[in-house]
């Protein structure tokens, strides 16, 4: 499902977040990559969901190879994945419910199957009843939760998180880890990134460990 | 394809929805470009009235042929069957002198003026239809009558009309030149505020370049707007300017009734109103067409 092969991925100015990093992540996987922060989690997140091209090696997604991908394919490669960052990226300007849409609108859904398909991932998420709410208005775990449900409500093939519980006690991170198998039962590749490992420790994921952007062991 | 409509009607949804929620900066754009667009568009209106006015004033160029004050039926005989013969005469109508006393009477309103004339001024006349209206033809038959012997004086009747004809052209020119720098001045009111827009908006492009929108989906809004905010500046503009005819034809009308006359300035027409709400659009679409090729590039998610 994604493949990387001796990926390095220099930043301008000469840090190099990833160096050499080969890794295989099959389809219908659940993968957790650990590490200190700067290790290089979140580089790697990027480019195996081609927000960033590697330096050098080759990202293969779907037989797609990204980093020979025209500017005009990528936004198709994308529609592949569900997303869920660090900073959630939450649309403040517009209620929960149409925050979900937004996905839906952009591959182009029909109205009405879209609203249904909306309502569907808030329910999944127990947040039916606040689809009206201003994201600003929803508690920490609300909001991730949110971030998820605009994630999955395209169904993507590979759902990818930046510490989906990054500042959540372990209450609600223990409901947000029960979300991601959920999905990873019904098919669902799900790769996460963490440096919380008791939250990694229960769901007994593949484990890949980065360190100053090698894998060890 | 219907999931293509639908989104270019989500799209153009959300920016009427836009333009609605911002309405005082809404309207002041509006109000910018309509005044812009009123200036060119209104003296475009000026000078089409103008030129219909002299349309109808030298359809057919004339030539009057004045004879002399004691010219007797012998001379006017004598004159008409130069005329007859003359091969650039294509016909020639007399004039009696009691009788171009008698309109003068009728059309001017100077019958009092006239009346208390001692004996008639005017002279006898025969006006002149020439067979060609090419200006050197017409001044080569003006010149050719002026030389017979009881004529005192040929008018040739275009002259002024050619003078106003050429001033017109000069204006026209100028109303290009306006509706240059107008255009311009449309364009970059368009190319800012959709800057403003996609700085304000920045979250959500990138948001939706991360989900997979493609260039398209997102430049779309933004093209719509600019192209709906022209639309609706065309459409302040030809209001204005209609405003600006309704009362300049009130005092014009005041105008007529001293003099006696009748005239009244026309509206733009259905088919120059279309092309300047097309115009305007277009421009509209091109100013937002524009900025956003210029801002959209830079915004890359990380």
């Amino acid at each position: 499902m994604i493949s990387l092969s001796q990926v390095t991925k220099r930043y301008p100015g000469g840090y190099e977040a990833l160096r050499g990093v080969s890794l295989t992540v099959e389809s219908g996987e659940m993968a957790f990559i650990t590490g200190h922060s700067g290790a290089g989690k979140s580089t790697l997140l990027k480019v195996m969901a081609a927000i960033e091209r590697p330096s050098s090696g080759s990202v293969i997604v779907n037989g797609q190879n990204v980093g020979s991908l025209r500017a005009r394919a990528v936004p198709f490669l994308r529609r592949n994945f569900g997303l869920i960052f660090q900073d959630q990226k939450l649309l403040f300007d517009r209620s929960a419910f149409d925050n979900v849409m937004l996905p839906l609108s952009v591959i182009g859904f029909d109205r009405r199957e879209a609203a249904r398909r909306a309502r569907a991932a808030l329910d999944k998420v127990g947040l039916l009843a606040r689809e009206k709410a201003n994201p600003v208005s929803l508690s920490g775990g609300e909001q991730q939760r949110l971030a998820i449900a605009r994630a999955v409500v395209h169904r993507p093939a590979i759902l990818i998180a930046d510490e989906p519980t990054g500042n959540l006690d372990s209450v609600y991170a223990a409901e947000i880890g029960e979300l991601f198998r959920s999905f990873n039962q019904v098919g669902v590749t799900v790769v996460i990134a963490t440096h919380d490992m008791a939250f990694a420790a229960r769901l007994k994921p593949r484990l890949i460990a980065l360190d100053a952007g090698k894998l060890s062991a | 394809m219907k999931a293509w409509l639908w989104q270019h009607r989500d799209a153009l949804a959300t920016t009427i929805a836009r333009l609605g929620r911002t309405p005082v900066a809404t309207l002041l754009n509006l109000g910018v470009i309509g005044a812009a667009l009123a200036l060119p568009v209104g003296l475009y209106v000026t000078l089409d009235n103008l030129r219909e006015f002299t349309r109808s004033l030298a359809s057919d160029p004339q030539l009057s042929v004045f004879l002399a004050l004691d010219a007797g039926k012998a001379a006017v005989e004598k004159t008409r069957a130069r005329l007859s013969q003359h091969p650039g005469v294509r016909d020639a109508r007399f004039v009696p002198r009691d009788q171009a006393l008698k309109e003068l009477k009728a059309s001017t309103g100077l019958g009092d003026v006239v009346d208390s004339l001692p004996q008639n001024p005017l002279p006898d006349a025969f006006v002149v239809l020439p067979r060609e209206r090419a200006p050197e033809a017409l001044e080569k038959l003006r010149d050719d009558i002026a030389g017979w012997p009881g004529v005192t004086h040929v008018q040739l009747d275009t002259a002024w009309a050619r003078r106003l004809e050429a001033g017109l052209k000069v204006a026209r020119l100028a109303v290009g030149l306006l509706t240059t720098l107008f255009a311009f001045a449309l364009v970059a009111v368009t190319f800012n505020t959709i800057r403003l827009q996609i700085l304000t908006r920045r979250e959500e492009i990138e948001v939706s370049k991360l989900i997979g929108a493609t260039d398209g989906f997102i430049r779309r809004p933004f093209l719509y707007f600019g192209a709906l905010q022209g639309l609706a500046g065309g459409i302040a503009a030809w209001a204005i300017v209609w405003v600006g005819v309704q009362l300049l034809n009130g005092a014009l009308a005041e105008l007529a009734v001293l003099y006696d006359a009748r005239f009244a300035l026309k509206p733009l027409g259905s088919g120059d109103s279309l092309s300047l709400l097309v115009f305007a659009a277009g421009l509209g679409w091109f100013g937002a067409w524009l900025s956003v090729s210029q801002h959209l590039a830079r915004i890359e998610p990380r």
